[in-house]
């Protein structure tokens, strides 16, 4: 059995988050890379969060299809550094995002220091609101229905969302 | 990998500070004082549970026993625990769980900060996707401190009350030995002494402006670091560990 680089991540683009049903390992930057020796087949995939429960969900998964592809011999390496990010999130897996009602993360912003992290006051990020596209937005809750996940509440359609958040 | 028994135990301590302080954490799953702060708890149990699942199996991968992490979480004695007293004492009410979490965060994001350099890069590794969670808990946790301490004379009363009852657990949390020195040396340890200054004085300016009141210094000598608890740990270990000693081998 032979297969390319792109074949595999081809492949590999059927196992989605169990999470978030409508994006896959790749496109969430999740797989980190790939490689093929023979008829060797490992596989480099980094968690999210630390207690992620759907990473070992996804490790299974990968292994599951690539071997029901007809490959026996395949390795899930897990790789620590540098730790993923959401910037590793591809433009249209949040364009997905957004159709699904989930503000996507805006980019990842440059390191605020402690005293900024435990200031009293602080302007709450604006995120857009993936219903109406309004600015006019509030965090509820800086955790949701899942650890990537915030509460918001855009105040001119009324509406909660969930913010996938910069990480 | 080379077996270090000093890194070995450095890790015990960063995995079971996270373990513990998790666990204590997600007792108040289903009991918070409302529905946002039940998940915003039960969220932050499991990003510290994640992460000392990481500490922990580095930790089995480098004493190379085949110890994985699993077996080091749920068959060791308390004795055999490296976490500072700080983090096993019950969670008490929810003033005692955030101040105690806030005073911990702190010290976890400088920690993990400085760990991001660590030489070992399994370490430096899941220290960087640790300092990425805890900003999130350090603001979380900030956030109520004021709200506790400048609120209403009960919740001021509370914080204050959890904050003295604390205090004397601090001085362990800087506390160094050989293992921090060796590793130092070895740049794979945070220097603890460069970290406790930075510690003071963002706690000093946010209970300060939480209206509450720094309490004197005491000195007290908490060794959870080799292993002497106090009878908490051994009643949380004895439910945290019964499944998994009842049904050895168990998988869902």
């Amino acid at each position: 059995m032979v297969i390319t680089r792109e074949g595999l991540l081809e492949l590999l683009r059927d196992v989605k988050d169990p999470e978030l049903p409508m994006l896959d390992v790749v496109e969430l930057g999740i797989v980190r890379d790939v490689e093929i020796d023979a008829d060797r087949v490992r596989i480099d995939i980094t968690p999210t969060y630390s207690g992620c429960p759907a990473l070992q969900v996804i490790e299974r998964e990968i292994e599951t299809t690539v071997r029901s592809a007809g490959f026996d011999d395949v390795t899930v390496n897990t790789v620590l550094f540098p730790p993923w990010t959401t910037d590793w999130v591809t433009p249209e897996a949040k364009d997905k995002m957004r159709e699904a009602g989930i503000a996507p993360p805006r980019e990842v912003s440059s390191a605020r220091g402690i005293e900024e992290l435990v200031g009293i006051r602080r302007a709450a990020p604006n995120v857009e609101c993936p219903w109406c596209g309004s600015s006019d937005t509030v965090q509820k809750s800086a955790f949701g229905s899942t650890a990537c996940k915030a509460i918001h509440f855009c105040n001119s359609c009324r509406q909660p969302f969930d913010y996938f958040k910069a990480f | 990998m080379s077996a270090s028994p000093q890194l070995f135990e450095y890790l015990l301590r960063l995995g079971d500070d996270r373990l513990v302080l998790g666990h204590r954490l997600s007792e108040w799953c289903g009991h918070g004082p409302i529905l946002e702060e039940d998940i915003a708890m039960a969220n932050i149990a499991l990003d510290l549970i994640g992460q000392a699942t990481l500490f922990l199996r580095l930790a089995g991968k480098i004493e190379g026993k085949g110890r994985n992490e699993d077996q080091l979480a749920y068959f060791r004695e308390a004795i055999d625990y490296r976490n500072v007293q700080l983090v096993e004492l019950p969670k008490g009410d929810f003033a005692f769980t955030m101040v105690r979490q806030f005073l911990f965060d702190v010290y976890s994001y400088h920690v993990l900060e400085q760990l991001q350099s660590a030489k070992n890069t399994e370490l430096a590794g899941i220290a960087a996707k640790g300092f990425k969670e805890v900003r999130y808990h350090v603001r979380h946790s900030s956030e109520w401190i004021p709200r506790l301490g400048d609120g209403t004379d009960e919740s001021h009363q509370r914080a204050q009350r959890a904050l003295d009852e604390l205090w004397r657990f601090i001085p362990e949390l800087f506390r160094m030995d050989d293992v921090d020195q060796e590793l130092i040396k070895a740049g794979n340890a945070a220097d603890l002494s460069t970290i406790e200054p930075k510690w003071r004085s963002t706690i000093t300016e946010v209970l300060t402006r939480a209206t509450l009141k720094i309490p004197a210094d005491m000195p007290m000598v908490a060794s959870g670091r080799v292993g002497r608890h106090s009878e908490f740990l051994g009643h949380m270990l004895s439910e945290m560990q019964i499944v998994a000693r009842s049904h050895p081998g168990v998988e869902w």
